[in-house]
């Protein structure tokens, strides 16, 4: 077994530090030395988009990074969004379209849904699809989840405007 | 009937843990001291094995234990069947060889595991891996299904002198003399090859034996919990209630993870037990592609005989079925196939003949659609063929063939994967057909868009084709609703779901009898120490099968309400509303109980209760379909192929669906959506190509191709509603009907739109390759 590094990373805004071996992915370090088990894997080979997180506000697959690549970056995982509670305006959106069904893919899903959505704030279908093409699901035919896009792109657009008037 | 939530498009239950990362999969159970598990896959599909050597891995640090067939003593022995061999049809030739824990002897599929690492860490135990040296001695394998018939074939088991595993004959009517009779008969060769179910979560297992209490805990992403446990348990020899199997969230089933006895189960509870400390698996991507159960490779020579007026009067379909090393599973994927074929249509005479054949591949399982895609795909062709043969537009020739809606039940004669002769219950295919082509504007399209375009030298196509979906099979299900001291009420059962939505779906059903807001319903499905009768979810039984055993429970408990409240009260049951988690009385709406309060007078904690009664408000009950429930549809789909680099567009998708009465119309919407998306896959881009030696060439999701959201055209439905009158809830599945019609529609669609070209689309799956070469061949032909 080779040497154990010092990783210290801010996840979801809280800082964490870990002694792991060199070769630990990002993934395996979120998931199972951190216990943030809602981002997921489903191949392990960077083309499935399940294991999306937010990379210092960029969408990149933890399955390709050593965990030690990620040593003073910022990451924001699903946890780092709403609360059962409290849904954020994207997970609302999803929940009132359907646009989940095992849930499997649904994390990395809204990870890459994000960013998308803050760069382009009032989207196309087309350039939806084109925004999660890069993240496969089984269930869903993506229909609903286009549809939940859409949604969360008017949901964040009212947020916006009631912080402009200072509601 | 007015309803308050059956019927309604109402948000999911189990959605805030899902979109919060808080739903429990089955990787993400972490316990004390647990241990992990790789299993080492044989490469070669087919060898000898003449020596494992574990002594370098068992002497890596880390390492905790190293296991091969042999050191599983007596407990090594093949699984049983898992469903058995269709004794009820005449004549039935079944040669039984299930699936083993390890190969001990001979390797008889690639990804066969033939050792197994338990370390402290899963680097670890991969690490392990390379240390095992396996004298492996290669064997000519058996790649081919057709060839696996043909005499002098290698042979995938030597002491069964042939490939053969199965062989089954059915016919209904004559189709011989039909034959002598007809007009034309029409004759195609069809292929239909192999794919993957590609849940998106691969499969996984965590299990724990805690010698202190002599308890069995599982977690695994299984379709059928209960046959786990009860499996496990035989086969461990403890008694049931010592075996704990959980199935929580899962992502994703279609299919293969109602397998059970897989190697992994077998071989990591023995572990378990062995070592006295929990264990988990976690299959990655690669192994899912070898060694998780596939499905879709059969060859067909079909005909069809007709009048010259295009009335069907015969069919005949000979195929063979690749199992792949093992038949565990039994008939079920051709037995669909033969029900499935003549679909929604009266075919008067009907010949089906099948054999299967052993080969050196993964065994085949249901995979969503199972069996019946294929028999829908061979006789849309036929139809197609007809159609063209006969002058006749695709449409009009299925019209004049339909069974009407006057004519149900319906009884093909033809025994299926429940062992009874195939009966349809109800439907309305012609109101199907209507409605598909009035959404998707067909008159308008072929009269006025097609030429249009095709004068601008685009190559649009238009395919309409109508299925059936046989769903909701028995045995049975079953349910207990319990109201609990809060008002809220609790449902378990022993189905597993895997995204169907069945933690709302049987809610709705509760909430509507006992006037309960549905997220005021906990469902509990997949854990065998809430209930632990069921069969599995599987054949879109789910929300047919025990959605009307959780009614049943439902019903019982609201009599039981009504009777302690009218007593409570003094007020008439006649009287009483349920409604808003309270019982009142409609006339004087001042009189009135919480629900939760009649559960705590329901379960009196001193003094005497009258004799028989029960305590609680609670009730469990079962339900057991006569037979299934056959759902219905027509789907019709425009495409544009662009004949320089192959591509194939589908520009709309239109299903006009009917599955009864639907309890949530927007989680059917979604099963419709992800069915479809299976049905694309198979038809233009998902195969999983072997070489002649059996390797396994595109065993990665870079190489195997799974629709993307830019694959995927807006699917439309228009429902429709003809209520199954076999159950009480009216319902019929749905998990399957995107699947089972879109490969047909497909090829219909692209062969329409290719029209100048005269090629002719006899096989599934094809790719922008393929494609490729069939112009090619049409334009030498
Ligand atoms: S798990 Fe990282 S892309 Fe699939
Ligand atoms: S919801 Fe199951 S994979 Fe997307």
């Amino acid at each position: 077994m080779s040497d154990l590094i010092n990783v210290k990373v801010t996840v979801n805004g809280m800082a964490y530090e870990r002694e792991v071996e060199p070769r630990m992915l990002l993934v395996d370090f979120i998931r199972h030395e951190l216990g943030l088990t809602g981002t997921h894997v489903g191949c392990e080979h960077g083309v499935c988009g399940t294991c999306t997180i937010l990379f210092d506000g960029s969408p990149v697959r933890s399955c390709l990074l050593f965990a030690v690549q990620a040593v003073g970056h910022e990451i924001r995982t699903i946890e780092g969004l709403g609360t059962i509670d409290h849904l954020h305006p994207v997970q609302e959106a999803f929940r009132e379209a359907h646009g989940a069904q095992c849930g499997f893919c649904t994390p990395g899903m809204i990870m890459s849904v994000l960013p998308f959505l803050e760069e382009n704030q009032d989207p196309t279908e087309q350039e939806i699809r084109e925004a999660i093409d890069g993240n496969l699901c089984r269930c869903t035919g993506y229909q609903h989840i286009i549809q939940a896009v859409e949604l969360a792109s008017d949901k964040l657009a009212e947020q916006r405007q009631s912080v402009k008037e200072g509601r | 009937m007015e309803t308050k939530y059956f019927g309604k498009r109402i948000q999911r239950n189990e959605d805030p843990r899902i979109l919060t990362g808080q739903a429990l999969f089955v990787d993400d159970v972490e316990l004390p001291d647990m241990l992990h598990a790789t299993f080492l896959r044989s490469d070669y599909p087919h060898a000898r094995i003449n020596s494992i050597d574990i002594s370098a891995a068992l002497a890596r640090p880390g390492v905790i234990a190293v296991y091969t067939a042999k050191d599983m003593g007596d407990y090594w022995k093949p699984g049983p069947l898992l469903v058995p061999a269709p004794t009820a049809i005449p004549g039935v030739v079944f040669n039984k060889r299930t699936q083993v824990p390890m190969a001990r002897e001979e390797i008889r599929h690639q990804g066969e595991p033939i050792a197994v690492v338990i370390a402290k860490s899963r680097y670890i135990a991969e690490d392990a891996l390379a240390d095992i040296v396996a004298d492996l001695e290669p064997l000519d394998p058996v790649v081919d299904v057709e060839k696996a018939l043909e005499p002098g074939s290698p042979l995938v088991y030597n002491d069964l002198g042939t490939n053969l595993a199965s062989h089954v004959q059915q016919e209904n009517g004559n189709y011989a003399a039909a034959a002598a009779q007809a007009d034309v008969v029409i004759k195609a060769h069809i292929v239909i090859d192999r794919g993957i179910a590609g849940a998106m979560e691969n499969r996984g297992l965590v299990v724990q034996w805690d010698p202190k209490s002599q308890h069995l805990t599982v977690w695994a992403t299984t379709q059928a919990p209960i046959a786990l446990r009860n499996g496990l348990s035989g086969i461990l020899g403890l008694s049931e209630s010592q075996v704990r199997v959980i199935a929580p969230f899962v992502g994703g089933g279609f299919g293969p993870k109602i397998m059970v006895f897989q190697p992994e189960e077998v071989v990591l509870t023995w572990a378990s037990m062995k070592l006295g400390l929990p264990i988990k698996y976690i299959e990655d991507r690669q192994e899912n592609f070898l060694a998780m159960t596939q499905e879709r490779n059969q060859i067909h020579d079909a005909e069809i005989a007709l009048t010259k007026d295009g009335k069907i009067l015969g069919v005949k379909d000979v195929f063979v079925q690749d199992t792949g090393a093992f038949n565990s599973y039994a008939l079920t994927v051709p037995l669909n196939t033969q029900t499935h074929t003549t679909g929604p249509y009266k075919v008067p005479n009907y010949y089906s003949e099948f054999r299967v054949a052993f080969t050196d591949r993964i065994l085949v399982t249901p995979v969503r659609g199972a069996g019946r895609p294929y028999g829908v795909f061979v006789m849309e062709r036929l139809m197609d063929l007809a159609a063209k043969k006969l002058g006749l537009d695709p449409t009009e020739i299925r019209r004049r063939n339909y069974l009407q809606p006057e004519e149900f039940p319906y009884r093909t004669g033809i025994i299926g994967q429940d062992f009874a002769k195939n009966i349809l219950d109800s439907g309305n295919y012609p109101a199907t057909l209507d409605k598909a082509l009035e959404m998707i504007e067909y008159e308008q399209f072929i009269k006025e868009e097609q030429p249009k375009l095709r004068a601008q030298g685009k190559h649009v196509g238009i395919g309409v084709v109508t299925f059936t979906e046989g769903t909701g099979v028995g045995p049975y299900e079953g349910g207990r609703v319990t109201v609990e001291a809060s008002g809220k009420v609790s449902v378990a059962t022993g189905v597993g779901t895997q995204g169907q939505g069945h933690y709302t779906s049987f809610a709705q059903v509760v909430a509507e009898q006992l006037g309960v807001p549905v997220e005021d319903v906990r469902v509990v499905t997949g854990d065998t120490d809430q209930f632990h009768w069921g069969a599995g979810t599987f054949a879109s039984r789910g929300a047919t099968v025990a959605g009307n055993a959780i009614h049943a429970a439902a019903s019982l408990v609201r009599a039981k309400i009504l009777k302690l409240a009218s007593k409570t009260l003094q007020v008439p049951e006649e009287d009483l509303v349920l409604e808003n988690s309270e019982i009142h009385s409609a006339t004087h709406p001042t009189t009135c109980i919480p629900l939760g309060e009649l559960a705590v007078k329901a379960n009196p904690s001193r003094g005497a209760v009258e004799p028989g009664a029960e305590p609680g408000l609670e009730a469990t009950a079962y339900y057991g379909p006569p037979y299934g429930a056959t759902a219905g549809g027509t789907v019709a789909m425009i495409v544009e192929v662009d004949t320089e680099l192959m591509r194939v567009e589908i520009k709309r998708y239109v299903i006009a669906h009917d599955c009864g009465t639907v309890i949530n119309p927007l989680i059917v919407d979604g099963q419709i959506h992800g069915g479809v998306s299976l049905g694309v896959g198979n038809s233009f881009f998902e195969k999983l190509v072997y070489d002649e030696n059996g390797q396994l060439m595109n065993g990665t999701f870079m190489d195997y191709l799974i629709p993307r959201a830019t694959d995927m055209p807006y699917i439309e439905i228009g429902h429709l509603s003809t209520p199954s009158p076999l159950n009480p809830l009216g319902i019929k599945g749905v998990g399957e009907a995107g699947a089972i019609p879109t490969p047909a529609a497909f090829a219909q669609a692209v062969e329409n739109a290719l029209a100048d070209y005269n090629l002719e689309v006899r096989e599934i799956p094809l790719s922008p390759n393929r494609l490729f070469e069939l112009l090619e061949e049409s334009k030498t032909s």
